[in-house]
């Protein structure tokens, strides 16, 4: 199988990755990657946190500088596709340009759910997305004074601990109970909201917003579901994503939540791949239920697998998954995945905030999260690749060392 | 801007110009050096970085610390040497600097 031209739709991380992986694979033909924001591919975790402090310049964002792409043979069109022509393979672009395929690759990613309140559109009210969002954001960011941020999620919460650190009152609400709760379990969220109370972050669980006020254009304050007038000169929300599948919709390919992809990442198209935020595939750790992630390693891994199979080495997708944010001076990640977790073993010093939390569904373990306990991070994502056999009474006793266990049961 | 020399397991030799204040890691991958994947993109989270500094050269790095030291520990044979080139901060110091590369990240 040679397939002369491989059409990629999306340049961030899993659109980036595909290209990449498939010249190192030695893939000769022809690529084409198709982003729709200025400018070179770039990495999106560093938005929210380090990249507002000024901890990391433009540039060193950047995967690769400009000559990569040239050298690499990756022709980078900044457009945006608008419609896939699947009976003559040709995507067809904005522009009114379009480009022919042997095999298509979407990883259009996905958009921040929007704020449905009067008042989101005032200019101090931010998602953060993009690079564009971020430089936008960051000298509002060191100017303010009063920020209120929707939603307890790590976007929400990474930039909570960077407007607090930068000095500003920082108000947090969050329609659920705890913070990162769709992502963490109990006592992880416990945790967090203790350090971010101790950074000055003050936090309003159970609680939405009815609207924003402005005054002459400008965010004045967040007015609480409960009717309370928080004081704000800066929002911003991070309520969850959108994944980004009207192309594939209006395509006709299948769509359960994102694009529907099996197990070796294809679409109900066989020339069509989907890969990265946008896909919604059988998850072999989530008992091969269909599910989406949005992560970088997921990008990466599913990127490696696609291009894999297009140089004609197949096989299902089976890599573990795995997170990280940083926040403060914690630094959590997460290996696995901990739905339906039904106990939990806690390694290690709440105080010190060098915790991991051992999430057992039962009584196999499903997901460790790990704060400040790197070690414990990396033993579990070994762990966690194998069928692990740990039990949470033996994790539970007396001087358990998750490092320690791993080196025993290497098979 | 010092320059940095990359020898890979195979032993081919790379030799990457890097800025001052950029990472080991950045300049390698800036410049398609293989073997070094840097899947969280520098924020100490993968230990796909992993690099040996030469001996003749420990001298002019710190030793890795707290994080970066667990981090270490489940890289694909670690020595003494080792370091995770997204902590390694470049400086005038170590113009001509010499880094081996593991035989594997993963």
């Amino acid at each position: 199988m040679t397939l002369a031209s491989v059409v990629i739709v999306g340049a961030g991380q899993a659109g980036f990755q595909v290209a990449a992986s498939l010249r190192q694979e030695g893939y000769d033909g022809r690529i084409t990657l198709i982003g729709d924001e200025p400018g070179l591919p770039y990495q999106r975790p560093p938005l929210s946190k380090a990249y507002l402090l000024g901890k990391i310049q433009a540039t060193n964002l950047l995967f690769r500088p400009a000559d990569f792409y040239t050298t690499q043979r990756i022709e980078l069109l900044h457009d945006q596709a608008s419609a896939i022509d699947r009976l003559n393979r040709r995507v067809i672009l904005a522009s009114g340009a379009a480009v022919s395929y042997d095999h298509l690759v979407l990883a259009t990613g996905a958009h921040n759910r929007p704020l449905p309140v009067p008042g989101a559109e005032l200019p101090q009210v931010f998602g953060i997305k993009t690079k564009a969002d971020a430089d936008a954001l960051a000298p509002l960011a060191k100017a303010a004074r009063n920020v209120v941020v929707i939603g307890a999620g790590f976007i929400g919460l990474e930039f909570a601990a960077v407007a607090a650190a930068l000095g500003a009152n920082v108000h947090v609400l969050e329609l659920g109970e705890r913070p990162m709760a769709r992502a963490v379990s109990r006592e992880m969220s416990e945790l967090f909201r203790q350090a971010h109370e101790a950074w000055g972050v003050h936090f309003d669980f159970r609680q939405g917003l009815s609207r924003i006020d402005g005054d002459n254009g400008k965010v004045c304050a967040v007015q609480t579901g409960d009717g309370r007038a928080l004081p704000a000169d800066l929002v911003v929300f991070g309520i969850g994503v959108i994944p980004n599948a009207q192309l594939a919709t209006e395509a006709g390919l299948d769509i359960e939540n994102g694009i529907k992809v099996d197990a070796s990442l294809l679409t109900s198209d066989p020339q069509i791949s989907a890969l990265g935020d946008v896909a919604s595939f059988p998850c072999l750790q989530n008992d091969e239920q269909h599910t989406r992630l949005e992560s970088v390693q997921n990008a990466i891994d599913q990127a490696r697998a696609v291009a894999a199979r297009l140089m004609g080495k197949p096989a299902p997708y089976s890599a573990l998954p795995w997170f990280w944010t940083d926040q403060g001076d914690l630094k959590l990640q997460i290996a696995g995945l901990s739905n339906g977790y039904d106990s939990t073993v806690v390694l290690g010093s709440v105080e010190d905030k060098q915790v991991s939390v051992l999430c057992f569904r039962h009584d196999r373990l499903v997901a460790v999260e790990s704060c400040n306990r790197m070690g414990d991070h990396m033993a579990a994502r070994k762990i966690l690749a194998r069928a692990p056999k740990l039990t949470a009474v033996e994790a539970a006793a007396d001087g358990f060392d998750l490092k320690a266990w791993e080196a025993a049961n290497r098979d | 801007m010092p320059t940095l020399t990359f020898i890979e397991h195979n032993g081919t030799t790379h030799q990457v110009k890097g800025d001052i204040g950029q990472s080991v890691m950045q300049a390698a991958t800036f410049a398609s050096v293989p073997g070094i994947p840097a899947d969280c993109g520098g924020a100490c989270s993968c230990a796909t970085c992993h690099t040996y500094v030469d001996e003749a050269w420990l001298s002019k790095v710190q030793a890795p610390e707290g994080m970066e030291n667990d981090m270490l520990e489940y890289a694909f044979e670690r020595r003494d040497n080792s370091r995770l080139s997204c902590q390694l901060i470049i400086s005038q110091e170590m113009d001509g600097m010499v880094l081996h590369l593991p035989s594997s990240q993963f």
